[in-house]
């Protein structure tokens, strides 16, 4: 087990080192820093002694090497326009980024998991037609057209709801609610299908011949094993959320990294869309990996070997 | 061994019918099977491969697949019918009163359960176990099927055990409960043969010891020799001979009985009986059985009633029962 967690751990190393190489390299290629820095009508000695200054006739090893080494001290650089360092300027914004992408999750697993089990249990019923095709439904939204409708029903027409902005739990609703629609059809199907398979096999039987609820039947037995799946796509869908963040928080006005990246986009200020980019693929990556160590308790054969039994 | 003669049945199969499909396209897979067993008793139900066996043990507990039904007859625990029963009061007899063990011990316990929760959850749910008191009780249950440190495999998952191993704690769940009748269902079909003969013997042992009534099914003539004290012949859902093991060894009437006889591996090739003979083709559909006696396609005795006629069930000596025409001529 110690074993396996360490590999895990490794990967995860490995591929944040892998995602420092390309966000260097998008770096290099999204122009000349020296061009944005100084004004249009700059001379050619002023700009070859900012060159000069910031070290960029150096070899591109060195200079990664540099990048690497500062980004390691948790500087990677400052914006072109408010000078502020960027790691600062998107672990202000985190915070918001991460609770709405957790609740859109949990609101997706919390109606996902028992309408799937329910669909799955009373199959070729009217509840799993309903559920099903509400599923497909909620997977054919695009989610800032959800936030759109959202506000438009519950913000201007019935006045339930703020609009925009982070502090209530009010707030959250309406944005975490569109980020994660689609998500409860994805996994709600998936932990149908899921349970269709795992309802068949003999140790539900078994779990049926030993005189157990249905509640400990499904909910145990078999809801166990249908979860080990599901959670595997959950660390994939996790980027799906991180990326709809950008947009869900653009349509209502959530101070996180996804609207500073859209900002930054605008204004054009690369080291802050690059970082912001960087900083989200390293969440990824670690949930992730979080999710790796979820596998370990749910699948104790994985223990075993460092491999699925 | 005459147990069952001199008791009323404990468990007893009254005329039972087990139907798949819809009106039009029925398919009954057991016939009016009637059975009976006493307390203490071992009754073997032996039969090829689709004979309707497993089928036939999953009704007792109301475990049938999906799309199959009892269509008709009763069965019986101790004078109480269980087929009107509610899923509620089934629970209550399920791994209480009467247990299974199934073939496959990889697959019918939980792969992501420890063995010894799996075992524990039947003395929490049926004597109202609390969680630590359970958990000793696994303990002491495997210890009771011959599992070597048992505290600590109660932890172990279980693909961390061999086959043999998984078949006892499949019977330890079973007999938990110490329940009166015990239903297994090909329980050393998918061991090999040393690991086979260690089941049969705890079969043995576990009978002496607890007196648990047991309903061993196999399509193995052998192996229900080593256990049974009486055997059931199976044949397309119909039970076609019914006699003491020895009788049925001895004097098989039944021309299907003596093919599966014929099948064993004779440990001494002189005493082969000469009416003894191998089994050609296979088992019939259900939904294409013959006219007549299911068996006569295959029957080298079958005659021109036989193909129109099904025999009835008739008693041929002490305990022994068959349906065959040819039977009580032959003798
Ligand atoms: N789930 C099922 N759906 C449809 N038919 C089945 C199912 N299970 C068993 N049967 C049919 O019922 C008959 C008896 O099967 P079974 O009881 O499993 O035989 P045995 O245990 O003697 O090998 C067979 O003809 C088989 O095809
Ligand atoms: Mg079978």
């Amino acid at each position: 087990m110690l074993r396996y967690i360490l590999t895990r751990l490794g990967h995860t190393v490995l591929v944040i080192f892998g995602i420092s190489i390309v966000s260097f390299i998008f770096l290099h290629l999204s122009g000349d820093p020296v061009g944005l820095i100084l004004p249009q009508d700059a001379t050619l000695e002023q700009i070859a002694a900012l060159r000069k200054k910031m070290l960029l006739d150096d070899p591109i090893y060195l200079q990664y090497f540099r990048f690497l080494t500062s980004a390691l001290q948790g500087d990677l650089g400052r914006s072109i326009y408010s000078h502020q360092p960027v790691v600062g300027m998107i672990l202000e914004r985190m915070p918001a980024t991460l609770e709405l992408a957790f609740a859109a999750l949990a609101i997706a697993l919390a109606v996902a998991i028992p309408a799937g089990v329910l669909s799955a249990v009373k199959r070729g019923t009217w509840i799993d037609t309903i559920s099903m095709s509400l599923a497909l439904i909620g997977l054919s939204m695009p989610h800032f057209w959800l936030g759109i409708m959202f506000i438009m029903v519950f913000s201007v027409q019935l006045g339930w709801l703020p609009t925009s902005g982070r502090g209530t739990f009010l707030q959250l609703i309406m944005p975490s609610l569109a980020l994660g629609v689609s998500l409860i059809a994805l996994f709600a199907r998936l932990t149908r299908s899921a349970m269709l398979e795992v309802l068949g096999q003999d140790y539900v039987r078994t779990a049926r011949a030993k005189g157990l609820s249905d509640f400990s039947v499904i909910g145990k037995h078999a809801l166990r094993n249908a979860l080990i799946p599901l959670v595997t796509v959950i660390g994939m869908e996790f980027g799906f959320l991180l990326g709809g963040a950008v947009i869900i928080e653009t349509v209502f006005a959530w101070p996180g990294v996804g609207r500073l990246i859209v900002q930054s986009i605008l204004d054009r200020d690369y080291p802050v869309v690059q970082a912001a980019v960087m900083m989200l693929a390293i969440v990824f990556v670690t949930v992730n990996f979080v999710v790796d160590l979820l596998y370990v308790w749910l699948d104790p054969n994985i223990n075993i070997d460092g491999s699925a039994a | 061994m005459t147990r069952a003669e001199d008791q009323s049945p404990l468990l007893e199969i009254d005329n039972l019918v087990v139907e798949f499909g819809r009106v039009g396209s029925v398919r009954r897979v057991v016939d009016g099977v009637s059975l009976q067993l006493a307390a203490g008793e071992t009754l073997g139900i032996v039969g090829e491969s689709g004979c309707g066996k497993s089928i036939l043990s999953l009704s007792v507990l109301g475990l049938l697949p999906s799309g199959a039904r009892v269509a008709g007859g009763q069965i019986r625990l101790a004078g109480e019918s269980l087929t009107g029963l509610s899923e509620r009061s089934l629970r209550q007899i399920r791994g209480n009163e009467i247990s299974m063990v199934f073939q496959e011990p990889m697959t019918a316990l939980n792969p992501v359960i420890a063995i010894g929760e799996q075992i524990a959850e039947v003395f929490r749910t049926h004597q109202n176990a609390p969680r630590k008191a359970a958990r000793l009780l696994a303990v002491e249950a495997l210890r009771a099927v011959g599992v070597g440190s048992p505290e600590t495999r109660v932890r172990n998952y279980p693909a961390q055990l061999s086959g043999g191993m998984r078949q006892r704690v499949m019977i330890a769940m079973a007999l938990a409960c110490r329940p009166k009748v015990l239903i297994a269902d090909e329980p050393t079909t998918a061991l090999d043969v040393t690991i086979q003969a260690q089941i049969l013997e705890l079969f043995r042992e576990l009978r002496q010891e607890f007196n648990t009534s047991v309903l061993f099914i196999s399509h193995d003539l052998g192996v229900i020799a080593e256990v049974a004290d009486r055997v059931a012949v199976l044949y397309c859902g119909v039970v076609v001979e019914e006699a003491l093991t020895a009788d049925l060894f001895d004097n098989p009437r039944h021309p299907y009985s003596r093919g599966l006889l014929a099948a064993l591996p004779q440990p001494d090739a002189e005493e082969v009986p000469e009416q003894l003979f191998e089994i050609t083709g296979t088992v019939p559909a259900p939904d294409a059985l013959p006219d007549g006696c299911r068996f006569n396609p295959r029957c080298p005795l079958a005659t021109d009633r036989c193909r129109s006629e099904a025999p009835p069930f008739l008693t041929v000596g002490p305990a022994h029962r068959v349906a065959c025409w040819e039977a009580g001529h032959g003798q």
